[in-house]
Protein backbone atom coordinates (compact mmCIF):
# COMPACT_ATOMS: atom_id res chain seq x y z
CA UNK A 1 0.00 0.00 0.00
CA UNK A 2 1.35 3.72 -0.66
CA UNK A 3 1.12 7.11 0.83
CA UNK A 4 -1.00 7.77 -2.31
CA UNK A 5 -3.28 5.10 -1.50
CA UNK A 6 -3.38 6.05 2.61
CA UNK A 7 -4.17 9.36 1.84
CA UNK A 8 -7.07 8.36 -0.68
CA UNK A 9 -8.54 6.08 1.32
CA UNK A 10 -8.38 8.68 4.41
CA UNK A 11 -10.57 11.38 2.13
CA UNK A 12 -12.81 8.37 1.95
CA UNK A 13 -13.40 7.19 5.33
CA UNK A 14 -13.41 11.37 6.23
CA UNK A 15 -16.42 12.31 3.97
CA UNK A 16 -18.19 9.03 5.28
CA UNK A 17 -19.85 7.59 8.23
CA UNK A 18 -17.76 5.18 8.51
CA UNK A 19 -16.32 5.11 11.87
CA UNK A 20 -12.81 2.30 11.53
CA UNK A 21 -11.73 0.54 8.58
CA UNK A 22 -9.05 -2.24 8.54
CA UNK A 23 -7.16 -2.90 5.59
CA UNK A 24 -4.05 -5.43 5.97
CA UNK A 25 -2.14 -7.12 2.84
CA UNK A 26 1.69 -8.37 2.71
CA UNK A 27 3.09 -4.87 3.11
CA UNK A 28 1.48 -4.57 6.72
CA UNK A 29 -2.00 -3.07 8.06
CA UNK A 30 -3.28 -0.03 7.72
CA UNK A 31 -6.21 0.97 10.39
CA UNK A 32 -8.26 4.11 10.10
CA UNK A 33 -10.34 5.39 12.62
CA UNK A 34 -13.06 8.53 12.62
CA UNK A 35 -12.67 9.87 16.11
CA UNK A 36 -14.55 13.97 16.40
CA UNK A 37 -13.07 14.28 12.85
CA UNK A 38 -9.26 13.25 13.73
CA UNK A 39 -8.03 10.97 11.72
CA UNK A 40 -5.14 8.94 12.53
CA UNK A 41 -3.34 6.13 10.26
CA UNK A 42 -1.26 3.21 11.76
CA UNK A 43 0.91 1.08 9.26
CA UNK A 44 3.54 -0.99 9.83
CA UNK A 45 7.40 -0.11 9.25
CA UNK A 46 9.39 1.95 11.47
CA UNK A 47 7.93 5.63 11.13
CA UNK A 48 7.12 7.01 14.87
CA UNK A 49 4.17 9.20 15.63
CA UNK A 50 5.39 12.39 17.47
CA UNK A 51 1.74 13.14 19.27
CA UNK A 52 -0.37 12.16 22.00
CA UNK A 53 -0.80 8.19 22.22
CA UNK A 54 -4.84 8.72 21.77
CA UNK A 55 -3.63 7.06 18.75
CA UNK A 56 -1.85 3.74 20.31
CA UNK A 57 0.30 2.04 18.33
CA UNK A 58 -1.97 -1.18 16.91
CA UNK A 59 0.43 -3.95 15.87
CA UNK A 60 3.18 -5.03 17.91
CA UNK A 61 6.08 -3.54 15.51
CA UNK A 62 3.59 -1.03 13.68
CA UNK A 63 4.31 2.39 15.08
CA UNK A 64 1.99 5.45 13.47
CA UNK A 65 3.74 7.69 11.51
CA UNK A 66 3.60 11.45 10.76
CA UNK A 67 0.72 13.66 12.36
CA UNK A 68 -2.73 13.32 13.10
CA UNK A 69 -4.61 15.00 9.73
CA UNK A 70 -7.33 17.01 10.77
CA UNK A 71 -10.19 19.08 8.92
CA UNK A 72 -9.03 20.94 6.69
CA UNK A 73 -8.74 24.97 8.17
CA UNK A 74 -8.98 28.00 6.20
CA UNK A 75 -5.95 30.30 6.37
CA UNK A 76 -6.49 32.44 9.03
CA UNK A 77 -7.51 30.66 11.63
CA UNK A 78 -5.16 30.88 15.02
CA UNK A 79 -3.65 27.74 16.45
CA UNK A 80 -3.23 27.19 20.59
CA UNK A 81 -0.70 25.11 20.52
CA UNK A 82 0.49 23.28 23.80
CA UNK A 83 3.02 25.18 26.09
CA UNK A 84 3.79 22.04 27.85
CA UNK A 85 3.86 18.21 28.07
CA UNK A 86 0.82 16.46 30.44
CA UNK A 87 -2.53 15.54 30.53
CA UNK A 88 -5.01 17.90 28.78
CA UNK A 89 -8.85 18.35 30.58
CA UNK A 90 -11.74 20.70 29.27
CA UNK A 91 -12.95 21.16 32.58
CA UNK A 92 -11.67 21.86 36.15
CA UNK A 93 -12.77 19.61 37.39
CA UNK A 94 -15.73 16.96 36.74
CA UNK A 95 -18.56 18.42 37.56
CA UNK A 96 -18.07 21.87 35.87
CA UNK A 97 -18.68 22.96 32.86
CA UNK A 98 -16.29 22.97 29.46
CA UNK A 99 -13.97 25.28 29.59
CA UNK A 100 -14.15 25.98 25.69
CA UNK A 101 -16.09 24.49 23.09
CA UNK A 102 -16.72 25.61 19.41
CA UNK A 103 -18.10 28.77 19.02
CA UNK A 104 -16.99 29.80 22.59
CA UNK A 105 -15.75 33.51 22.61
CA UNK A 106 -12.61 33.63 24.32
CA UNK A 107 -10.34 37.30 24.91
CA UNK A 108 -6.98 36.98 25.39
CA UNK A 109 -6.36 35.61 29.11
CA UNK A 110 -9.43 33.41 29.21
CA UNK A 111 -8.34 30.05 30.15
CA UNK A 112 -9.36 27.57 27.21
CA UNK A 113 -8.20 24.33 29.26
CA UNK A 114 -6.44 22.91 32.00
CA UNK A 115 -2.96 20.62 31.67
CA UNK A 116 -1.98 18.23 34.36
CA UNK A 117 1.67 17.47 34.70
CA UNK A 118 2.93 15.65 37.78
CA UNK A 119 -0.22 16.26 40.11
CA UNK A 120 -0.37 20.01 39.23
CA UNK A 121 -2.68 21.42 37.26
CA UNK A 122 -2.33 24.23 35.11
CA UNK A 123 -4.30 26.63 33.59
CA UNK A 124 -3.58 27.56 29.88
CA UNK A 125 -5.02 30.62 28.43
CA UNK A 126 -5.95 32.44 25.41
CA UNK A 127 -3.32 34.25 23.14
CA UNK A 128 -5.61 35.93 21.00
CA UNK A 129 -9.19 37.37 20.81
CA UNK A 130 -11.90 35.35 18.92
CA UNK A 131 -13.71 32.18 18.66
CA UNK A 132 -12.66 28.64 18.99
CA UNK A 133 -13.60 26.29 16.15
CA UNK A 134 -12.15 23.45 16.79
CA UNK A 135 -11.14 21.32 19.57
CA UNK A 136 -8.17 19.34 18.40
CA UNK A 137 -7.65 17.06 21.55
CA UNK A 138 -9.88 14.64 23.47
CA UNK A 139 -10.43 15.19 27.33
CA UNK A 140 -8.20 13.18 29.57
CA UNK A 141 -5.43 12.95 26.44
CA UNK A 142 -1.46 13.45 26.83
CA UNK A 143 -0.39 16.16 25.12
CA UNK A 144 3.42 17.31 23.97
CA UNK A 145 5.15 20.69 23.56
CA UNK A 146 3.69 22.73 21.15
CA UNK A 147 0.69 20.36 19.92
CA UNK A 148 -1.96 21.80 18.23
CA UNK A 149 -5.05 22.11 20.58
CA UNK A 150 -7.34 24.98 19.89
CA UNK A 151 -8.37 26.46 16.26
CA UNK A 152 -9.64 30.08 16.72
CA UNK A 153 -11.00 32.57 14.39
CA UNK A 154 -9.58 35.61 15.35
CA UNK A 155 -11.97 38.37 16.31
CA UNK B 1 13.13 -5.87 34.42
CA UNK B 2 12.36 -2.28 32.93
CA UNK B 3 9.43 -2.14 30.71
CA UNK B 4 9.49 1.19 28.93
CA UNK B 5 12.72 3.74 29.08
CA UNK B 6 12.53 6.74 28.02
CA UNK B 7 16.02 8.46 26.83
CA UNK B 8 16.66 11.74 28.02
CA UNK B 9 19.23 12.98 25.19
CA UNK B 10 19.63 12.80 21.22
CA UNK B 11 22.04 12.07 18.52
CA UNK B 12 23.91 9.34 18.14
CA UNK B 13 23.54 8.15 21.80
CA UNK B 14 19.35 8.59 21.76
CA UNK B 15 19.81 5.60 18.60
CA UNK B 16 22.79 3.64 20.50
CA UNK B 17 20.31 2.99 23.64
CA UNK B 18 16.83 2.71 21.83
CA UNK B 19 18.93 0.06 19.64
CA UNK B 20 19.92 -2.04 22.73
CA UNK B 21 16.47 -1.68 24.53
CA UNK B 22 15.36 -3.32 21.35
CA UNK B 23 17.33 -5.80 21.37
CA UNK B 24 16.28 -6.25 25.17
CA UNK B 25 12.85 -6.19 24.51
CA UNK B 26 12.15 -2.56 26.44
CA UNK B 27 10.14 -0.18 24.73
CA UNK B 28 11.57 3.42 24.23
CA UNK B 29 10.57 7.01 24.56
CA UNK B 30 12.62 9.32 22.60
CA UNK B 31 12.07 13.04 23.72
CA UNK B 32 12.90 15.56 21.55
CA UNK B 33 13.00 19.54 20.29
CA UNK B 34 11.42 20.62 18.29
CA UNK B 35 14.68 21.03 16.20
CA UNK B 36 15.02 17.66 16.50
CA UNK B 37 11.64 16.81 15.24
CA UNK B 38 13.37 14.75 11.96
CA UNK B 39 15.72 13.25 14.30
CA UNK B 40 16.57 9.64 13.29
CA UNK B 41 16.28 8.90 17.21
CA UNK B 42 12.63 10.08 16.98
CA UNK B 43 11.88 7.49 14.01
CA UNK B 44 13.51 4.79 15.67
CA UNK B 45 11.86 4.83 18.75
CA UNK B 46 8.40 3.57 20.03
CA UNK B 47 7.26 6.63 21.05
CA UNK B 48 7.79 10.37 20.49
CA UNK B 49 7.18 13.20 22.69
CA UNK B 50 8.26 16.77 21.83
CA UNK B 51 9.17 18.59 24.82
CA UNK B 52 10.23 21.82 23.98
CA UNK B 53 12.04 24.53 21.92
CA UNK B 54 15.11 24.16 20.38
CA UNK B 55 17.47 25.35 23.09
CA UNK B 56 19.00 23.02 25.45
CA UNK B 57 17.64 24.88 28.83
CA UNK B 58 14.15 24.89 26.97
CA UNK B 59 14.11 21.22 26.05
CA UNK B 60 16.81 18.32 26.75
CA UNK B 61 17.92 20.04 30.54
CA UNK B 62 13.81 20.83 31.25
CA UNK B 63 13.25 19.00 34.39
CA UNK B 64 9.97 19.52 34.96
CA UNK B 65 9.24 18.87 30.80
CA UNK B 66 10.90 15.08 30.94
CA UNK B 67 9.43 14.24 33.85
CA UNK B 68 6.05 15.05 32.45
CA UNK B 69 6.92 12.89 29.49
CA UNK B 70 8.13 10.18 31.80
CA UNK B 71 4.37 10.37 33.24
CA UNK B 72 2.07 10.84 29.98
CA UNK B 73 4.18 7.96 28.66
CA UNK B 74 4.25 5.87 31.84
CA UNK B 75 8.41 5.19 31.48
CA UNK B 76 9.70 3.25 34.33
CA UNK B 77 13.22 4.28 33.83
CA UNK B 78 15.39 7.04 32.38
CA UNK B 79 18.75 6.43 30.66
CA UNK B 80 20.76 9.79 30.32
CA UNK B 81 23.26 9.39 27.71
CA UNK B 82 26.36 11.33 28.44
CA UNK B 83 25.89 15.40 28.21
CA UNK B 84 22.97 17.07 29.43
CA UNK B 85 21.67 16.28 32.55
CA UNK B 86 24.07 12.83 32.80
CA UNK B 87 25.48 14.49 36.17
CA UNK B 88 23.40 15.85 37.59
CA UNK B 89 22.53 15.06 40.72
CA UNK B 90 19.37 16.78 41.00
CA UNK B 91 18.08 15.15 38.21
CA UNK B 92 19.00 11.87 39.44
CA UNK B 93 17.19 13.08 42.83
CA UNK B 94 13.94 13.97 41.26
CA UNK B 95 13.63 10.77 39.29
CA UNK B 96 13.93 9.03 42.54
CA UNK B 97 11.36 10.78 43.96
CA UNK B 98 9.08 10.04 41.20
CA UNK B 99 9.70 6.11 41.46
CA UNK B 100 11.61 6.24 38.19
CA UNK B 101 14.66 4.43 38.18
CA UNK B 102 17.78 6.76 36.60
CA UNK B 103 20.07 4.40 34.74
CA UNK B 104 23.36 5.13 36.23
CA UNK B 105 25.01 6.34 39.71
CA UNK B 106 23.30 7.82 42.74
CA UNK B 107 22.67 11.44 43.52
CA UNK B 108 25.37 10.52 46.31
CA UNK B 109 28.04 9.72 43.96
CA UNK B 110 27.63 12.19 41.24
CA UNK B 111 27.87 14.88 43.81
CA UNK B 112 31.25 13.02 45.22
CA UNK B 113 32.82 13.11 42.01
CA UNK B 114 31.37 16.21 40.77
CA UNK B 115 33.22 18.32 43.32
CA UNK B 116 36.84 18.50 42.09
CA UNK B 117 38.05 19.03 45.67
CA UNK B 118 36.18 16.41 46.98
CA UNK B 119 37.22 13.79 44.59
CA UNK B 120 40.48 14.48 45.06
CA UNK B 121 40.11 14.16 49.14
CA UNK B 122 38.28 11.24 48.70
CA UNK B 123 40.65 9.31 46.12
CA UNK B 124 44.07 10.49 48.80
CA UNK B 125 42.43 8.85 51.36
CA UNK B 126 41.51 5.81 49.48
CA UNK B 127 45.06 5.92 48.19
CA UNK B 128 44.44 6.77 44.47
CA UNK B 129 47.19 8.53 43.78
CA UNK B 130 46.68 12.06 42.59
CA UNK B 131 48.75 15.01 40.89
CA UNK B 132 50.53 16.36 44.05
CA UNK B 133 49.54 19.90 45.27
CA UNK B 134 49.11 22.01 47.91
CA UNK B 135 45.75 21.78 50.07
CA UNK B 136 43.85 24.32 49.51
CA UNK B 137 44.04 28.09 48.48
CA UNK B 138 47.67 29.82 47.77
CA UNK B 139 48.04 32.92 50.44
CA UNK B 140 50.70 34.56 49.11
CA UNK B 141 54.17 34.33 46.83
CA UNK B 142 55.97 32.97 49.53
CA UNK B 143 53.62 30.55 50.13
CA UNK B 144 53.52 29.65 46.24
CA UNK B 145 57.30 29.56 46.55
CA UNK B 146 57.56 26.97 49.65
CA UNK B 147 55.19 25.01 48.04
CA UNK B 148 56.70 25.00 44.70
CA UNK B 149 60.10 24.18 46.47
CA UNK B 150 58.24 21.11 48.51
CA UNK B 151 56.00 19.60 44.95
CA UNK B 152 59.16 20.20 42.83
CA UNK B 153 59.19 22.05 39.74
CA UNK B 154 57.86 22.22 36.95
CA UNK B 155 54.40 23.25 38.97
CA UNK B 156 50.89 24.77 38.06
CA UNK B 157 49.07 27.40 38.85
CA UNK B 158 46.05 26.95 38.48
CA UNK B 159 42.42 29.34 39.05
CA UNK B 160 40.05 27.35 41.85
CA UNK B 161 36.89 28.95 39.67
CA UNK B 162 38.85 28.88 36.48
CA UNK B 163 38.08 27.07 33.28
CA UNK B 164 39.01 27.06 29.59
CA UNK B 165 42.99 27.64 30.17
CA UNK B 166 42.66 30.98 31.87
CA UNK B 167 43.92 31.88 35.45
CA UNK B 168 46.77 28.89 34.38
CA UNK B 169 50.54 29.36 34.47
CA UNK B 170 53.11 26.57 34.33
CA UNK B 171 56.41 27.60 35.96
CA UNK B 172 59.70 25.88 35.50
CA UNK B 173 61.85 27.39 38.31
CA UNK B 174 61.80 29.56 41.23
CA UNK B 175 63.11 32.57 38.75
CA UNK B 176 59.14 33.07 36.87
CA UNK B 177 57.01 31.68 39.80
CA UNK B 178 56.68 35.42 41.09
CA UNK B 179 55.54 36.54 37.77
CA UNK B 180 53.36 33.69 37.06
CA UNK B 181 51.16 34.39 40.63
CA UNK B 182 50.56 37.85 40.28
CA UNK B 183 49.36 37.33 36.74
CA UNK B 184 47.61 34.43 36.84
CA UNK B 185 45.63 35.97 40.10
CA UNK B 186 44.84 39.33 37.67
CA UNK B 187 43.51 36.79 35.13
CA UNK B 188 41.51 34.91 37.52
CA UNK B 189 40.14 37.96 38.74
CA UNK B 190 39.48 39.08 35.53
CA UNK B 191 37.89 36.02 34.01
CA UNK B 192 35.93 34.39 37.09
CA UNK B 193 35.61 37.19 39.36
CA UNK B 194 37.42 35.05 41.77
CA UNK B 195 41.71 35.43 41.75
CA UNK B 196 41.76 32.19 44.47
CA UNK B 197 44.32 29.90 43.11
CA UNK B 198 45.59 26.25 43.61
CA UNK B 199 49.09 24.57 42.78
CA UNK B 200 49.45 21.29 41.32
CA UNK B 201 52.74 19.65 40.21
CA UNK B 202 53.08 19.63 36.54
CA UNK B 203 52.80 15.98 34.53
CA UNK B 204 55.15 16.76 31.71
CA UNK B 205 54.09 14.98 28.29
CA UNK B 206 50.89 13.70 29.58
CA UNK B 207 49.18 11.23 28.20
CA UNK B 208 45.17 11.18 28.64
CA UNK B 209 44.54 7.25 29.55
CA UNK B 210 41.13 6.54 31.15
CA UNK B 211 39.93 3.50 32.93
CA UNK B 212 36.81 2.09 32.27
CA UNK B 213 34.63 0.55 35.59
CA UNK B 214 31.49 -1.28 36.23
CA UNK B 215 30.15 -1.44 39.84
CA UNK B 216 26.44 -3.27 40.94
CA UNK B 217 24.37 -2.63 43.89
CA UNK B 218 26.22 -5.22 46.17
CA UNK B 219 29.53 -3.77 46.52
CA UNK B 220 31.14 -5.36 43.43
CA UNK B 221 33.76 -3.91 40.80
CA UNK B 222 35.61 -4.61 38.05
CA UNK B 223 37.48 -2.76 35.45
CA UNK B 224 37.68 -3.11 31.47
CA UNK B 225 41.20 -1.83 30.64
CA UNK B 226 42.17 1.44 29.36
CA UNK B 227 41.65 4.01 26.48
CA UNK B 228 43.84 6.24 25.43
CA UNK B 229 42.44 9.49 24.70
CA UNK B 230 45.63 11.44 24.35
CA UNK B 231 44.94 12.79 20.66
CA UNK B 232 42.76 16.27 22.11
CA UNK B 233 42.10 19.73 20.66
CA UNK B 234 41.47 22.39 23.24
CA UNK B 235 41.06 19.15 25.88
CA UNK B 236 38.32 18.11 22.84
CA UNK B 237 38.78 14.48 22.33
CA UNK B 238 39.13 13.27 18.52
CA UNK B 239 40.52 10.00 18.88
CA UNK B 240 40.53 7.18 21.01
CA UNK B 241 42.26 3.74 21.24
CA UNK B 242 42.54 1.14 22.88
CA UNK B 243 44.83 -0.58 24.46
CA UNK B 244 46.49 2.32 24.84
CA UNK B 245 50.04 2.06 23.00
CA UNK B 246 52.40 2.97 26.09
CA UNK B 247 50.66 0.38 27.87
CA UNK B 248 52.45 -2.68 29.77
CA UNK B 249 50.81 -5.34 31.47
CA UNK B 250 52.27 -3.83 34.47
CA UNK B 251 50.73 -0.32 33.95
CA UNK B 252 47.17 -1.55 33.30
CA UNK B 253 47.24 -4.05 36.40
CA UNK B 254 48.31 -0.98 38.69
CA UNK B 255 45.51 0.97 37.28
CA UNK B 256 43.02 -0.72 36.93
CA UNK B 257 43.50 -1.76 40.96
CA UNK B 258 44.00 2.35 41.56
CA UNK B 259 40.56 2.60 39.56
CA UNK B 260 38.67 -0.07 41.40
CA UNK B 261 39.56 1.45 44.22
CA UNK B 262 38.35 5.10 43.29
CA UNK B 263 34.77 3.67 42.42
CA UNK B 264 34.79 1.65 45.66
CA UNK B 265 35.82 4.24 47.64
CA UNK B 266 32.05 6.08 46.79
CA UNK B 267 30.56 2.35 46.60
CA UNK B 268 29.95 3.01 43.35
CA UNK B 269 27.07 1.79 40.88
CA UNK B 270 26.76 1.66 37.55
CA UNK B 271 29.44 2.22 34.43
CA UNK B 272 31.90 4.52 34.69
CA UNK B 273 35.84 6.45 33.80
CA UNK B 274 38.31 6.93 35.82
CA UNK B 275 40.84 9.24 33.88
CA UNK B 276 44.10 9.53 34.59
CA UNK B 277 47.35 11.50 33.58
CA UNK B 278 50.10 9.30 32.88
CA UNK B 279 53.09 11.00 32.42
CA UNK B 280 56.79 10.30 30.65
CA UNK B 281 57.42 7.99 33.73
CA UNK B 282 54.41 6.22 33.78
CA UNK B 283 53.79 7.16 36.39
CA UNK B 284 49.97 7.90 36.86
CA UNK B 285 47.47 10.47 38.50
CA UNK B 286 43.96 10.03 39.31
CA UNK B 287 42.46 13.25 37.43
CA UNK B 288 38.80 12.96 37.73
CA UNK B 289 35.85 10.33 37.09
CA UNK B 290 33.22 10.56 34.71
CA UNK B 291 30.08 8.73 36.55
CA UNK B 292 28.14 8.19 33.17
CA UNK B 293 28.48 6.10 30.30
CA UNK B 294 31.22 8.01 27.72
CA UNK B 295 30.94 9.19 24.15
CA UNK B 296 34.44 6.62 23.69
CA UNK B 297 32.53 3.42 25.15
CA UNK B 298 32.09 1.82 21.86
CA UNK B 299 35.97 1.31 21.69
CA UNK B 300 36.17 -0.50 24.56
CA UNK B 301 33.03 -2.53 23.45
CA UNK B 302 34.93 -4.18 20.37
CA UNK B 303 37.90 -5.34 22.41
CA UNK B 304 36.32 -7.14 25.49
CA UNK B 305 32.88 -8.04 23.17
CA UNK B 306 30.32 -6.22 25.79
CA UNK B 307 27.37 -4.21 25.26
CA UNK B 308 28.16 -1.41 27.66
CA UNK B 309 24.47 0.16 27.36
CA UNK B 310 22.72 -3.20 28.02
CA UNK B 311 25.31 -4.05 31.48
CA UNK B 312 24.36 -0.39 32.62
CA UNK B 313 21.14 -1.32 31.95
CA UNK B 314 20.94 -4.64 33.58
CA UNK B 315 23.10 -3.27 36.59
CA UNK B 316 20.29 -0.35 37.44
CA UNK B 317 17.31 -3.39 37.23
CA UNK B 318 19.54 -4.64 40.47
CA UNK B 319 21.70 -7.85 38.53
CA UNK B 320 25.12 -8.40 39.39
CA UNK B 321 27.96 -7.96 37.92
CA UNK B 322 30.87 -11.11 37.64
CA UNK B 323 33.64 -8.95 39.50
CA UNK B 324 35.98 -10.29 36.94
CA UNK B 325 38.27 -7.62 34.90
CA UNK B 326 38.02 -7.57 31.35
CA UNK B 327 41.47 -6.95 29.11
CA UNK B 328 41.14 -6.14 25.51
CA UNK B 329 41.30 -8.74 23.13
CA UNK B 330 41.45 -6.86 20.02
CA UNK B 331 42.98 -3.54 19.01
CA UNK B 332 39.78 -0.48 18.56
CA UNK B 333 40.32 2.98 17.36
CA UNK B 334 37.53 5.71 17.19
CA UNK B 335 37.81 8.47 15.23
CA UNK B 336 35.09 11.43 15.90
CA UNK B 337 33.21 12.54 12.96
CA UNK B 338 32.06 16.23 13.63
CA UNK B 339 30.64 18.58 11.27
CA UNK B 340 34.00 21.17 11.61
CA UNK B 341 36.18 22.42 8.91
CA UNK B 342 39.48 21.22 9.84
CA UNK B 343 41.23 23.61 7.03
CA UNK B 344 39.39 26.68 8.73
CA UNK B 345 40.38 25.69 12.37
CA UNK B 346 37.49 23.30 12.85
CA UNK B 347 35.06 25.98 12.37
CA UNK B 348 31.71 24.58 12.92
CA UNK B 349 29.39 23.66 9.83
CA UNK B 350 25.95 22.92 10.51
CA UNK B 351 23.70 22.01 7.39
CA UNK B 352 21.95 20.15 5.23
CA UNK B 353 23.35 16.60 4.46
CA UNK B 354 23.17 16.19 0.59
CA UNK B 355 25.10 12.94 0.28
CA UNK B 356 25.78 10.49 2.52
CA UNK B 357 27.82 6.68 2.51
CA UNK B 358 29.36 5.54 5.45
CA UNK B 359 31.84 2.70 5.37
CA UNK B 360 31.36 -0.92 5.53
CA UNK B 361 33.48 -4.60 5.57
CA UNK B 362 35.02 -6.20 8.08
CA UNK B 363 35.80 -4.53 11.41
CA UNK B 364 33.73 -1.36 10.70
CA UNK B 365 31.27 0.05 13.05
CA UNK B 366 29.41 3.31 12.32
CA UNK B 367 27.38 4.75 15.48
CA UNK B 368 25.74 7.45 13.65
CA UNK B 369 22.08 9.24 13.81
CA UNK B 370 23.14 11.00 10.72
CA UNK B 371 20.93 10.27 6.74
CA UNK B 372 21.03 12.09 3.38
CA UNK B 373 18.23 14.82 3.87
CA UNK B 374 19.30 15.46 7.35
CA UNK B 375 19.65 19.07 8.32
CA UNK B 376 22.17 19.05 11.38
CA UNK B 377 20.66 21.86 13.57
CA UNK B 378 23.08 24.71 14.95
CA UNK B 379 21.85 23.95 18.48
CA UNK B 380 23.98 21.07 19.59
CA UNK B 381 27.61 20.10 19.60
CA UNK B 382 28.64 18.84 15.85
CA UNK B 383 29.43 15.65 16.34
CA UNK B 384 27.50 13.34 14.02
CA UNK B 385 29.47 10.16 13.80
CA UNK B 386 31.50 7.91 15.36
CA UNK B 387 33.68 5.86 13.02
CA UNK B 388 35.27 2.59 14.85
CA UNK B 389 37.48 -0.08 13.32
CA UNK B 390 38.57 -3.07 15.20
CA UNK B 391 41.24 -5.58 14.17
CA UNK B 392 44.05 -7.95 15.63
CA UNK B 393 46.92 -5.85 15.69
CA UNK B 394 46.96 -1.61 16.46
CA UNK B 395 48.48 -1.27 12.45
CA UNK B 396 45.73 -3.13 10.93
CA UNK B 397 43.22 -1.41 12.80
CA UNK B 398 44.83 2.14 11.75
CA UNK B 399 44.74 0.52 8.08
CA UNK B 400 41.11 -0.37 8.17
CA UNK B 401 40.26 3.18 9.84
CA UNK B 402 42.45 4.73 7.03
CA UNK B 403 40.44 2.63 4.28
CA UNK B 404 37.30 3.15 5.96
CA UNK B 405 37.46 6.67 6.08
CA UNK B 406 38.29 6.94 2.08
CA UNK B 407 34.91 5.30 1.67
CA UNK B 408 32.69 7.54 4.01
CA UNK B 409 31.47 10.00 1.90
CA UNK B 410 29.65 13.33 3.62
CA UNK B 411 28.59 15.85 1.24
CA UNK B 412 26.57 18.96 2.16
CA UNK B 413 28.98 19.76 5.12
CA UNK B 414 32.18 19.98 5.88
CA UNK B 415 33.76 17.29 8.10
CA UNK B 416 36.51 16.24 9.91
CA UNK B 417 37.36 13.16 7.88
CA UNK B 418 40.16 15.05 6.34
CA UNK B 419 41.82 15.55 9.74
CA UNK B 420 41.41 11.79 10.33
CA UNK B 421 43.11 10.93 7.40
CA UNK B 422 46.00 12.59 7.60
CA UNK B 423 46.54 11.74 11.40
CA UNK B 424 46.16 7.87 10.13
CA UNK B 425 49.02 8.58 7.97
CA UNK B 426 51.51 10.57 10.66
CA UNK B 427 54.08 8.87 11.25
CA UNK B 428 54.22 9.45 15.03
CA UNK B 429 50.79 8.33 15.40
CA UNK B 430 51.39 5.14 14.02
CA UNK B 431 54.31 4.65 16.00
CA UNK B 432 51.93 5.60 19.18
CA UNK B 433 54.34 8.50 19.59
CA UNK B 434 51.94 11.43 21.32
CA UNK B 435 51.02 13.07 24.08
CA UNK B 436 47.80 15.30 24.66
CA UNK B 437 50.48 17.86 23.46
CA UNK B 438 49.94 16.46 19.81
CA UNK B 439 47.53 18.38 17.97
CA UNK B 440 49.27 21.52 19.06
CA UNK B 441 52.08 20.87 16.81
CA UNK B 442 49.85 19.53 14.09
CA UNK B 443 49.09 20.88 10.65
CA UNK B 444 46.71 20.21 7.70
CA UNK B 445 48.34 19.65 4.82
Amino acid sequence: MDLKQIHDLIKVVNKSNIGEISIEDKDGKVTIKQKEEKVTVTTAPAQVYASAPAAAPVAAAATTPTSPVAAPKADNLITIKSPMIGTFYRRSSPDKPMLAEEGTEVNVGKVVCIIEAMKLFNEIESEVKGTIVKVLVEDASPVEFDQPLFLVEPA
Amino acid sequence: MFKKILIANRGEIALRIIRTCREMGIKTVAVYSTADKDSLHVKFADEAVCIGGPKGQESYLNIPHIMAACEITNADAVHPGYGFLAENAKFAQICSDHGIKFIGPTPEMINKMGDKITAKDTMIKAGVPVVPGGEGLLESIDEAKKLAKHIGYPVIIKATAGGGGKGMRVVWNEEEIEKAYSTAKMEAGASFKNDGLYMEKFVEEPRHIEIQIAGDQYGNVCHLSERDCSIQRRHQKLVEESPSPFMTPELRHKMGEAAIKAASAINYESVGTVEFLVDKHRNFYFMEMNTRIQVEHCVTEEVVSYDLIKEQIKIAAGEKISGRNYEPQLHAIECRINAEDPYNDFRPSPGKITVLHTPGGHGVRVDSHVYAGYVIPPYYDSMIGKLITVAQTREEAINTMYRALSEYVIEGVKTTIPFHLQLMQNEDFRKGNFTTKFLETFTMK
